[in-house]
């Protein structure tokens, strides 16, 4: 980012994560709101924000789908996509939302597992409430207050999702789902041992549950899964979690 | 007429400008809470803005942000903060109180369940940051069945069009948030407030408060020249942090601040009813 020309502040507030950068990025556009037009990377906040960066991020689905109809003469028959604030994944999903045969899995972090309270996935745990301006799916106490998250993976450490998610669980479009650490770290080395790319602990998380769809799929079948972002940014987390001195 | 009307009604017959100070509910510890809203009254508050807290405060800077952490650790709720109402309303049933906090505490509890236990523990308007008047209509009902006001407020980047809309959502008064900004926000500049205010009151005949980054008793006399209501909130919470753990040193430093508010405040409408 540095290297892009960005000035980077490190969030000093609350717990910290992704949602108190939210909050830091609302609190810069309030107050340098003459000058900022676009505030966070993610497909939650207020209107337009959501809507914007999904159609920025649909270039993801609109090559997707090109390309493997280009490669295979038709398209896939399941998409599978990393779920935090939900970019990557509305991204990959959006152009193929009309493509009824096309079955989509969006991948929330189940960071420790559902059951222990300590993840990351409002979709597959969480009520519907109002944070950083949306009406979404998020993870709250019975006060109505916003519980910390957690998730091996920073990204996907947000305690709600994107609005169009919430709508297309809803409507049953998309079927949502969770991996937890285990099984995002374990699908990290897979794909680094066996194709020599190193996917970002979050897109981890969408390799995880595509390798176990694809075992009940037929060979014939096709599915695409997003890499949604490489791996090298995670190295120094992964060798201490798994004690590899650098 | 709800207690704000009253009161609003009651100091425009005197030419004076109403003192709201701002509080979270149990910051920096739950048992100061009370006496002092008591003493604020005493030392020349009008109105109190009690906050309830929330986890993720976005339009607040940091002394509310962390003021907003100490109450949830100390366990606030949005049931403790109506008790504190309830209480306080035992031995003052005059002081208008305005409850200021977050959609999501709300929304969790439901709109016609919240507005009757804060219609029952006395509350008597409610200022929801993040809840824009256009995404309002049910909770702009539920409030006005139980005869809270819905309190909304204006940006310096408020659209004439947009005003008009609060105009008609809005009852006790309006808000005048006087910067671009979070709450506790640099020092504001009086001429640019002043004349948002007068193109506020073109569209808009109830009493406009003004807020975020009023901090001593000059700044409070000067925005008194064009506001019905002073509002001020991290210079108060800042003193309590600095003095956390002595409630009596507490009350006695905010009383003093809201001492001085009140005097430069009142003599500066005496100076404005001379000259007028």
């Amino acid at each position: 980012m540095k290297l892009l020309g960005a000035q980077v502040v490190p969030v000093e507030s609350g717990s910290k994560t992704l949602k108190d950068a939210l909050n830091e990025a609302m609190r810069d556009w309030v107050t340098n709101v003459d000058t900022t037009f676009y505030i966070i990377g993610t497909v939650a906040g207020p209107h337009p924000y959501p809507a914007m960066v999904r159609d920025f991020q649909a270039v993801i689905g609109r090559e997707a789908r090109q390309q493997i109809q280009d490669m295979t003469g038709r398209l896939p028959d399941a998409l599978v996509a990393c779920v935090g604030g939900g970019s990557n994944a509305i991204g990959l999903f959006h152009p193929f939302l009309q493509d009824t045969d096309v079955a989509m899995y969006g991948v929330e972090a189940a960071g420790d597992g559902i059951e222990t309270g300590r993840h990351a996935a409002p979709l597959c745990a969480g009520k519907p409430g109002v944070l950083h301006g949306n009406r979404t799916y998020l993870m709250e106490n019975a006060d109505g207050q916003i519980i910390e998250t957690h998730s091996v993976s920073a990204g996907l450490d947000y305690p709600g999702v994107g609005p169009e998610h919430a709508w297309l669980k809803d409507i049953g479009r998309v079927q949502y789902v969770a991996a937890d650490d285990k099984e995002a770290l374990a699908a990290f080395h897979q794909l680094t041992r066996t194709e020599g790319i190193i996917p970002a602990l979050e897109s981890s998380h969408a390799l995880a549950y595509g390798v176990k769809q694809a075992a009940s799929m037929k060979p014939d079948q096709s599915i695409i899964i997003n890499l949604s972002g490489r791996g090298d940014k995670d190295i120094n987390t992964i060798a201490k979690i798994e004690g590899i001195q650098l | 007429m709800s207690r704000l009307a009253d009161k609003f009604a009651a100091l425009a017959a005197q030419s004076r400008t109403a003192l709201v100070p701002y509080i979270m509910t149990g910051d920096p510890q739950t048992e100061v809470t009370l006496p002092l809203m008591r003493a604020m009254v005493e030392a020349g508050a009008d109105i109190i803005e009690l906050g309830a807290p929330f986890s993720d405060p976005m339009a607040d800077g940091p002394v509310i942000q962390q003021a907003a952490e100490r109450a949830l650790a100390n366990g606030v709720d949005t049931q403790q903060v109506f008790d504190t109402v309830r209480e306080f309303r035992k031995t003052d049933n005059d002081t208008p109180i305005v409850m200021m906090g977050y959609l999501n505490p709300v929304e969790v509890m439901g709109y016609e369940t919240f507005a009757r236990r804060a219609a029952e523990a006395g509350v008597d308007g409610l200022i929801t940051v993040d809840m824009p008047p256009e995404e309002g209509e049910d909770y702009i009902a539920a409030l006005r069945e139980q005869g809270i006001d819905p309190v909304f407020l204006l940006a310096p980047t408020t659209t004439e069009e947009r005003i008009d809309k609060i105009a008609a959502a809005a009852s006790g008064f309006v808000y005048y948030v006087s910067l671009k900004g979070v709450t506790g926000a640099a020092t504001l500049n009086v001429t640019e407030v002043a004349d948002r205010v007068a193109t506020i009151r073109q569209h808009i005949s109830l009493p406009v408060g003004v807020g975020f980054g009023i901090s001593d008793a000059e700044a409070a006399a000067r925005v008194s020249g064009c506001a019905d209501a002073v509002v001020v909130g991290s210079a108060i919470v800042k003193r309590m942090a600095a003095n956390s753990g002595d409630t009596g040193k507490i009350i006695e430093q905010v009383s003093e601040l809201l001492a001085s508010m009140r005097s430069a405040m009142d003599a500066a409408s005496e100076q404005n009813k001379k000259s007028a």
